[in-house]
């Protein structure tokens, strides 16, 4: 996969407090176009705060982040207009419970795209194939397993036609037989060329799909860099220890 | 004149003020839905003023009887300058007093909806206004329906308060037509099995279009 | 003052019958569950204003000669004890049926299992929705004003009478049942605050 075409996110120097408690305190780094950065860290370091904050559902207090070129972050920027090209996989998928898998993943077309119904159904039916889920059209979220849920969730964010995909722990709320499934999209979409920036403890995945892991500790990077290096020979001992206590948690392999 | 004949005697005029107490229920359970929306999202997405005079105006609807509200409007008023019909103020007395119930009710409703969702319609581009129009509202409204028909059976009943401001509904037509016959107790009491069918119908009525409306996993409260 | 009597008389009436209630739809036999349940049904279907004239009209029909006060008592009180008795089955019901058995095996009769083990749980379960059966009371003694009762409303249309100013009057007394609704409320928030039990839900009590 090419990943010298440019950069399609640049996050520089984001700070965020919430009351007393220092969330992130300078985080920066950049992700290639077609990409797949996966970040890893202790509970309550601010990893969902930082996806956040990509998208604007947070606001920074410091710092900028760019999507192709434009500045998110600038108070100009038509924020619902940049969030179209943002998809982002919630860890407790948020499907609208209202809306049939169909609805969930057309209303987006219809409501902010403004697509004509019928054009949007076939769109959105085409995102529901890709992620193996058409025959699930009419199903309402709570007749869907929790892996299928994910699923359309994914489903709903592709069908914005997003440049970049953000999941923030996707497997974590499922059952460990449910994981496997949400993570094979998740590859096909990475292989596809999808530039992604992944919040995930599936090291399995992290090691066969992504081009680099990013360990965030306390609101900072701690140790940045390509799986084979974080994994065989880290710089810092802080990540040797985390990546020896999630491979020992979640196990080595991937989950088929 | 034995009690059934009285019955079928007066019950022409009683349907007549029964007519009157369902227009009297109808025009205040809808004045009340909309105000009560607007209160209910004023109270949780406006801004400071809007949401502090919002929970003022439920604590302050709630907090007092509805009589004496009608009294306000209709006895009140008129020290103003401003008149209104005893069919009027009934129904904006009834219509302002539900509003703050239902907006309790449809706060509560937005409220078990997931933040999540909402953040998720905020990341795929919704701005607020549309997240609430597409996908807060069509949750809320049908997760209130139960707290909503109480609310409906409740003003059908207290509707009958507007009798002590003179509107011809359907207390006022039994008052009348017992100050000539002196049969008050009867007539009260076909006026009293007249509400009770009246509201037996309504609950039954809301019944089915719970169901109609229900959607799998959306759980209706209560 | 009229309002807070009645409201006593009312909250007192139904509680005890409400209680009473609840516990024959709860523990009855088919009969008194029958019974039980249309009582209820009448009495919350009614219009509060339509049972206090039945019941102010009732009584000299029937030959009684009540005042319009005590009318007021009955009418209100019973139509209380049908929201109240709600109150307390949907309680009663949410308490496990292992506590029951519990208490059984212990050796209580079922009459002692129910004073002693499902009813304090029971009632501070309760106490959320009863505040808000107090504020109904409280409104609602306005209305036996329609029968003659001086009460506040009454008292206010007396002063009305000789100042002309209704507006301020009704506001006035809007203002007093507002601060009784709110005073009510405020201390039964304290009163279940104090009687808070962490998780008492899953503990039984050792004898
Ligand atoms: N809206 C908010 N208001 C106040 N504090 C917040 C808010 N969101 C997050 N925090 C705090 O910020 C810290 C970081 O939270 P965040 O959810 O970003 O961590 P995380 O790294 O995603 O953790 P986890 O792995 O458990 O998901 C936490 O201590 C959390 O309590
Ligand atoms: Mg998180």
């Amino acid at each position: 996969m090419s990943v010298n075409q440019g950069i399609t996110l640049k996050v520089e120097n984001i700070h965020k407090t919430y009351g007393r408690e220092k969330v992130l305190q300078g985080i920066s780094f950049e992700v290639k176009k077609g990409e797949t950065k996966v970040i890893i860290g202790p509970s309550g370091t601010g990893k969902s705060t930082l996806l956040r904050c990509v998208n604007r559902l947070t606001i920074p207090d410091a710092g900028r982040i760019w999507l192709d070129g434009t500045e998110i972050t600038h108070p100009r920027t038509d924020i619902n207009k940049v969030r179209q090209s943002i998809g982002m996989v919630f860890q407790d998928f948020n499907l609208f419970s209202h809306l049939s898998a169909l609805d969930n993943v057309r209303i987006g077309l219809i409501k902010v795209k403004k697509m004509v119904k019928g054009e949007a159904t076939e769109e959105a039916m085409r995102h529901l194939a890709r992620v193996g889920l058409e025959d699930k059209a009419a199903a309402y979220p709570a007749e869907l397993s929790g892996g299928q849920q994910q699923r359309v969730s994914i489903a709903r964010a592709l069908a914005m036609g997003p440049k970049l995909m953000l999941f923030d722990e996707p497997t974590s709320a499922l059952d460990p037989e449910l994981i496997g499934e949400v993570l094979k999209v998740m590859r096909d979409l990475a292989e596809s060329g999808m530039t992604m920036v992944v919040v995930s403890h599936e090291m399995g995945f992290a090691r066969s799909v992504c081009n680099e892991i990013v360990f965030i500790e306390n609101g900072v990077i701690v140790e940045q860099g390509p799986p084979e290096v974080l994994f065989e020979d880290p710089q810092h001992q802080r990540t040797r220890q985390f990546l020896f206590k999630i491979t020992e948690l979640y196990g080595k392999s991937e989950r088929k | 004149m034995n009690f059934f004949e009285l019955t079928y005697d007066i019950l022409p005029a009683l349907l007549k003020g029964t007519v009157v107490t369902l227009e009297l229920t109808a025009c205040s359970i809808s004045l009340g839905f909309v105000l009560g929306i607007a209160l209910a999202l004023g109270r949780l997405y406006g801004n400071r003023p809007i949401s502090a005079f919002s929970s003022g105006y439920i604590q302050f609807f709630r907090g007092t009887p509805l009589l004496v509200q009608l009294f306000i409007l209709y006895y009140g008023l008129p020290r103003y300058d401003i008149r209104l019909s005893s069919f009027v103020a009934g129904i904006l007395g009834l219509g302002l007093n539900s509003a703050a119930y239902q907006a309790e009710y449809f706060r509560g409703a937005i409220q078990s909806i997931s933040r999540g969702q909402m953040m998720a319609a905020r990341a795929i581009g919704m701005s607020r206004f549309k997240t609430i129009m597409n996908i807060i509202l069509p949750q809320a409204l049908r997760i209130v329906i139960p707290s909503w028909s109480n609310e409906l059976i409740y003003t059908l009943k207290y509707s009958s308060v507007a009798y002590m401001i003179a509107a011809p509904e359907l207390m006022a037509q039994g008052k009348f037509i017992a100050a000539e016959n002196f049969r008050y107790f009867e007539v009260f009491l076909v006026v009293a099995f007249i509400y009770l069918v009246a509201v037996l119908i309504v609950s039954r009525a809301l019944n089915v279009v719970e169901k109609r409306v229900r959607i799998p996993g959306l759980q209706m409260a209560q | 003052m009229v309002t807070l009597e009645l409201t006593f008389l009312l909250l007192v009436v139904g509680l005890a019958v409400g209680i009473l209630l609840a516990l024959g739809q709860v523990y009855g036999g088919k009969g008194l569950v029958l019974l039980s349940s249309t009582y209820e049904q009448i009495f919350r279907s009614i219009p509060a204003l339509v049972l206090l004239f039945l019941f102010f009209f009732g009584s000299s029909f029937v030959g009684l000669n009540i005042s319009a006060f005590l009318s007021a008592v009955l009418a209100l009180g019973f139509r209380s004890s049908a929201y109240q008795s709600q109150i307390f089955r949907g309680a009663i019901q949410s308490i496990s049926q292992g506590q029951m058995i519990a208490a059984r095996s212990l050796g209580m009769s079922k009459f002692q299992a129910i004073r002693h083990i499902i009813l304090p749980q029971a009632l501070r379960l309760s106490l959320p929705p009863w505040s808000n059966e107090y504020s109904s009371v409280v409104k609602d003694t306005s209305l036996a004003y329609a029968v003659g009762v001086i009460e506040l409303v009454r008292e206010g249309r007396y002063i009305i009478v000789r100042t002309f100013e209704p507006m301020i009057i009704y506001i006035t007394i809007a203002v007093i049942y507002f601060i009784l609704t709110y005073a009510g409320n405020r201390s039964l928030g304290y009163l279940e605050e104090k009687l808070k039990i962490p998780g008492f839900e899953t503990k039984s009590r050792k004898e």
